[in-house]
């Protein structure tokens, strides 16, 4: 038998598509038309020219390599905030959130403070790469200790004193019983953190040096060719770094699909 | 055989266990009944090794077990919620306890499918956990526990979660299993109709402390404490005694010893009757009569009647507990 929909549903509908068109589609419609109103050719060859793609497989390979580090470190963090007990806890789990609650260009700031030129620690890896991972780190760490946390708390921890008793060792437990069930939170967070790692400027703009070819990240390149009234250019790169992300995003979710696929019932 | 010395466990104030000492007869099926806080699944969980006791020892078959993890004891675990693995199938739920072992595939194969059959889940080893009945989910989890062959087997309230007719059904069939694999079993429940009716030994524990130790019938017949009179069968109080509903009598001629009552209540149990009066004194007492009896006395709620209790001292096997 099928349901009838409740009156109020042709309303809410209608509300969430004008809400999308208005705020997602029409701009990346948008977008895409300024892209590609010189034709495919003139794209191409501004997306292949050696800047543009330097600064794409920068922001990329910073992207993968800042997701697999806060997917480790993440899930990590959000295990001790679950599962120990120490003094100052209640105080680590509120600070977790600083970078969300901080504007990204005071991030950037603040890292630049503590890691340049002028580093009270000694340390400069001001204008480097790995200002920029580590930069991208600060931002998106939180992602996935948030994701992580909650499904670490609801996980059932009689399963994992069942496979104790069943003779499996602690490493087996964590693999065979607990990574399952916390993978599609970790591939959630590890979504968020690489669209937005992808994308992100604020705190990584002054740290980096924003050198071309060496520490321009994509966004920065957006940014500098508008600035310098190459709409082309930059529409472009912007358009690929949707495309990418936007292939991410169906990867992950494809992969969530798989890893939740025993919660379906048949 | 499990042999449990002088453990004692507190959780920071709250007091577990105190000083308990027990110990199952190998092949045995043994029921631990009592009332929830009474230390009765910190016991079990404590043989099992999943809680460490703050002093006294656990020898399993004749060992000292006290500092074996529990990977190591040879124990199998049924939980109260199944604590099934969710992600893994029917089959792969029965096989983990194998395969942790390295057991060759074909073994493994043939394991789980005879399970299967024991637990009639066959036609069920492709299945989730979440397709399941909570019925069908904790024979998968016994499935598991039995698996690796465990020298004993520990069930923690399992069929606390179900309702009343699967209960009734797994109940039996619990008991049918034990006959057959005669592995050392040991169930907790604050259920008693569940402990008097499957296992051959009852362990009553309350706050911490083990009340008795006996047979089902013995434990209804002579109980050794009023804690156990109250929590095994019901009891009532009259003239300061503690007796079984059943013992007592209504009557609407007086005669020597007893004492005017009102009727507040009468319950229609199946073929029994029970009917809840008020006594002079203003206590409470019920009496559990025949059915054929009620209809006779003609009771009705506000009735004033004559409440005894007949036979005292005569032959009878009353348990005399002083209240």
């Amino acid at each position: 038998m099928q349901r009838r929909p409740r009156a109020g549903a042709p309303l809410q509908l209608g509300f969430v598509t004008t809400f999308l068109s208005v705020l997602v589609l029409l701009p990346v419609a948008a977008l895409v038309w300024a892209s590609g109103k010189h034709g495919w050719h003139e794209f191409w060859s501004v997306v292949s020219a050696p800047e543009s793609v330097a600064a794409l497989k920068l922001s990329l390979g910073a992207a993968v390599i800042v997701s697999a580090l806060d997917a480790v470190l993440g899930t990590i963090t959000a295990w001790v905030l679950v599962r120990d007990d120490f003094a100052g806890k209640s105080l680590m789990n509120a600070v977790i959130d600083l970078p969300f609650a901080l504007p990204t260009i005071v991030g950037g700031l603040t890292l630049l403070a503590l890691y340049g030129p002028s580093s009270p620690l000694g340390v400069d890896i001001a204008f480097t790469r790995t200002a920029i991972v580590l930069a991208l780190m600060f931002e998106t760490l939180p992602f996935v200790v948030r994701t992580v946390q909650p499904v670490l708390h609801e996980l059932d921890r009689e399963a994992e004193e069942a496979a104790r008793s069943l003779g499996a060792g602690e490493a087996r437990i964590f693999r065979t019983i607990v990574l399952p069930s916390i993978l599609p939170g970790i591939l959630s967070g590890v979504a968020l953190a690489f669209a937005r790692a992808v994308g992100e400027i604020g705190s990584v703009v002054l740290i980096s040096g924003n050198l071309p070819f060496k520490t321009e990240v994509a966004a920065v390149f957006v940014f500098n060719h508008i600035q310098s009234g190459d709409q082309n250019g930059a529409s472009a790169v912007a358009v690929v770094m949707l495309v990418v992300a936007f292939l991410l995003l169906l990867a992950i979710g494809g992969l969530r699909y798989l890893t939740t696929r025993h919660e379906r019932n048949a | 055989m499990i042999e449990i010395r002088n453990v004692s466990k507190r959780f920071g104030a709250f007091r577990a266990l105190d000083d308990v000492s027990l110990d199952v007869d190998r092949g045995s099926l043994t029921a631990v009944l009592g009332p929830s806080g009474s230390g009765k699944s910190t016991l079990l969980r404590i043989v099992a090794g999943l809680e460490q006791p703050d002093s006294g020892e656990i020898r399993l078959a004749g060992e000292d077990a006290t500092a074996i993890a529990p990977q190591k004891r040879g124990v199998g675990f049924v939980f109260q919620h199944y604590a099934a693995f969710k992600h893994m199938t029917v089959r792969d739920n029965v096989a983990f306890g194998l395969k942790v072992r390295k057991q060759p595939r074909a073994a493994i194969t043939a394991r789980v499918d005879e399970l299967l059959q024991l637990v009639q889940l066959q036609g069920f080893g492709h299945r989730y956990p979440a397709q399941l009945s909570g019925g069908q989910r904790q024979r998968m989890a016994l499935a598991r526990a039995l698996a690796p062959e465990p020298s004993v087997l520990l069930l923690d309230e399992p069929f606390g979660a179900l309702d009343a007719r699967v209960r009734t059904e797994l109940r039996a069939w619990l008991r049918k299993l034990h006959d057959e694999t005669h592995t050392t079993t040991v169930f907790v429940t604050h259920d008693q109709q569940e402990a008097l009716e499957i296992a051959d030994s009852v362990v009553v524990m309350n706050e911490g402390r083990v009340e008795q130790v006996a047979g089902p019938r013995e434990l209804y017949d002579t109980p050794a404490t009023e804690f156990v009179m109250t929590f095994v069968g019901e009891a009532v109080r009259f003239d300061g005694e503690l007796v079984r509903p059943h013992e007592l009598e209504v009557a609407l001629d007086a005669a020597p010893g007893a004492r005017e009552a009102q009727v507040e209540r009468i319950v229609q149990l199946g073929f029994e009757t029970r009917c809840e009066l008020t006594l002079d004194d203003g206590s409470r007492v019920a009496v559990q009569m025949t059915r054929t009896h009620a209809a006779e006395l003609e009771l009705e709620p506000g009735q004033i009647v004559l409440v005894r209790r007949p036979g005292v001292g005569i032959g009878s096997e009353l348990p005399n507990v002083v209240g």
